[in-house]
């Protein structure tokens, strides 16, 4: 009793290192920390490297495939406004050509019109010309009929017949004017 | 004085728990090298070595639950303890942190885990060895990064300031380095384990002693074991802490060590 009450003078000093426990405390720390480098640390900072690596990789693939999905818009985008430019110039060369066709077509009509006139014109006059000279010398031989039955003589020279019947005729013209 | 622990009506008188507590006898053999406290420390050594082998074995990109565990643990210490502390050199310590935390707390948490229910860090000599290794590993990364004149002129004579204060400054500067640091380091640790287990003895002892006396004192036994039972998990998060601390404060001799000027 009285013992255990006064132990307290003979307290071991907890402050007071024990040799074997300094030794143990050392190596052991040192063996832990031995395994830990060699073996532990160098696997997970090869997974995190692998993880970063991994998730990186990922981010690359997608900013990859989103360039190449904007590439081909803008390669359908140029291809259509490139058609639709050729529609617009096929529509633009048609609207000419019949424009033109027309234009010729109508020069051709006016050509054709005017050459239909022009021959009607010359084969009118032509008719008129033979008209005319028959006319002259049907209406100087009847004329010189008439004439000599009213005279009562023939006038037989030819030469002077027709000298008459010229006179007479453009005097008549004259007169006409 | 004596009166104050016969709590039992007759038969013997309370004994308080004390620091003789602490000092136990070889579990077999007759050394000092088998004692409960040393088959701890190699306990430790040996569970934390698994423990961390077997998670980091796979090293798989997408990781298992174990080696989710062991990663958990391992980037906190490389993360919050050696890179945003140390900053760009820190992957150098990381081993050593890393070493010194699971080492510390798994040794602390032998305090509350059942049938070992001893911290072996309430032994002053194992705080004392990582104490010297926490001194010889920052101030020898000082003198390698600065080479030793301008580490022990920066520690001496702190820049931008006058000169008769260094009478008094630089003792206490060159106490805090080679004396304050470890000391306090070491002791911290030990005084916290300590304690922490004392009270435990206290109030599960206590309980116990209070059962064999008379029937109201059989009463109040169970609130000395509730108590008891309180106060381990108080202790699960002071061993935590403990560990957490010895480390932290390692990180930044580190730091303190590698920066130009302290």
């Amino acid at each position: 009793m009285e013992n255990s009450l006064y132990a307290a003078a003979e307290k071991v000093n907890p402050l007071v290192p024990h040799t074997a426990e300094l030794i143990v405390g050392a190596v052991a720390f040192l063996l832990l920390f031995l395994v830990l480098r060699s073996r532990v640390v160098p696997m997970f900072e090869k997974a995190f490297t692998e993880r970063t690596a991994a998730i990186q990789g990922g981010m690359e693939r997608a900013e990859k495939a989103q360039l190449e999905a904007q590439r081909a818009l803008a390669q359908y985008n140029d291809q259509l406004s490139t058609a639709r430019e050729e529609a617009q110039k096929m529509r633009e060369d048609a609207r000419v050509q019949g424009t033109a066709i027309v234009e010729e077509l109508r020069v051709k009509a006016q050509e054709e019109a005017a050459r239909i006139t022009a021959a009607a014109h010359a084969s009118i006059e032509s008719e008129r010309q033979q008209a005319v000279t028959s006319l002259r010398s049907e209406v100087g031989a009847l004329a010189v009929e008439l004439a000599s039955k009213i005279v009562g003589e023939a006038l037989d020279d030819q030469a002077r017949q027709s000298r008459i019947v010229d006179r007479f005729l453009d005097d008549l013209e004259k007169s006409k004017k | 004085m004596r009166s104050l622990f016969r709590l039992s009506g007759e038969g013997e008188g309370f004994v308080p728990p004390s620091s003789n507590d602490f000092e136990l006898p070889p579990v077999f053999g007759d050394n000092a090298f088998t004692t409960k406290p040393i088959l701890l420390v190699f306990l430790s050594v040996i569970l934390v070595s698994v423990f961390f082998l077997l998670s980091s074995r796979k090293a798989a990109v997408v990781p298992s639950k174990l080696q989710f565990a062991g990663e958990s643990i391992y980037s906190f210490v490389r993360n919050d303890l050696g890179r945003d502390i140390i900053g760009h050199e820190f992957m150098r310590f990381v081993p050593y942190l890393f070493t010194l935390f699971t080492f510390v707390l798994t040794n602390n948490i032998f305090g509350i885990v059942p049938f070992l229910q001893f911290p072996t860090m309430s032994r002053v000599s194992f705080p004392y060895v990582l104490a010297v290794f926490t001194f010889v590993v920052f101030h020898y990364v000082g003198i390698r990064k600065q080479g030793i004149v301008k580490y022990l002129k920066d520690i001496m004579f702190m820049p931008g300031v006058p000169k008769p204060v260094y009478i008094l400054l630089t003792p206490i500067e060159l106490a805090t380095f080679f004396l304050v640091r470890p000391l306090t380091l070491s002791l911290r640790l030990f005084a916290n384990m300590f304690a922490g287990h004392l009270l435990l003895l206290v109030f599960i002892l206590g309980g116990e002693h209070l059962f064999q006396g008379v029937l109201g004192l059989k009463l109040i036994s169970p609130f000395a074991f509730a108590f008891g039972i309180g106060l381990t998990f108080f202790e699960f998060m002071v061993q935590c802490l403990q560990a957490y601390i010895f480390t932290l404060l390692t990180a930044l001799y580190i730091a303190g060590a590698l920066a130009d000027e302290h």
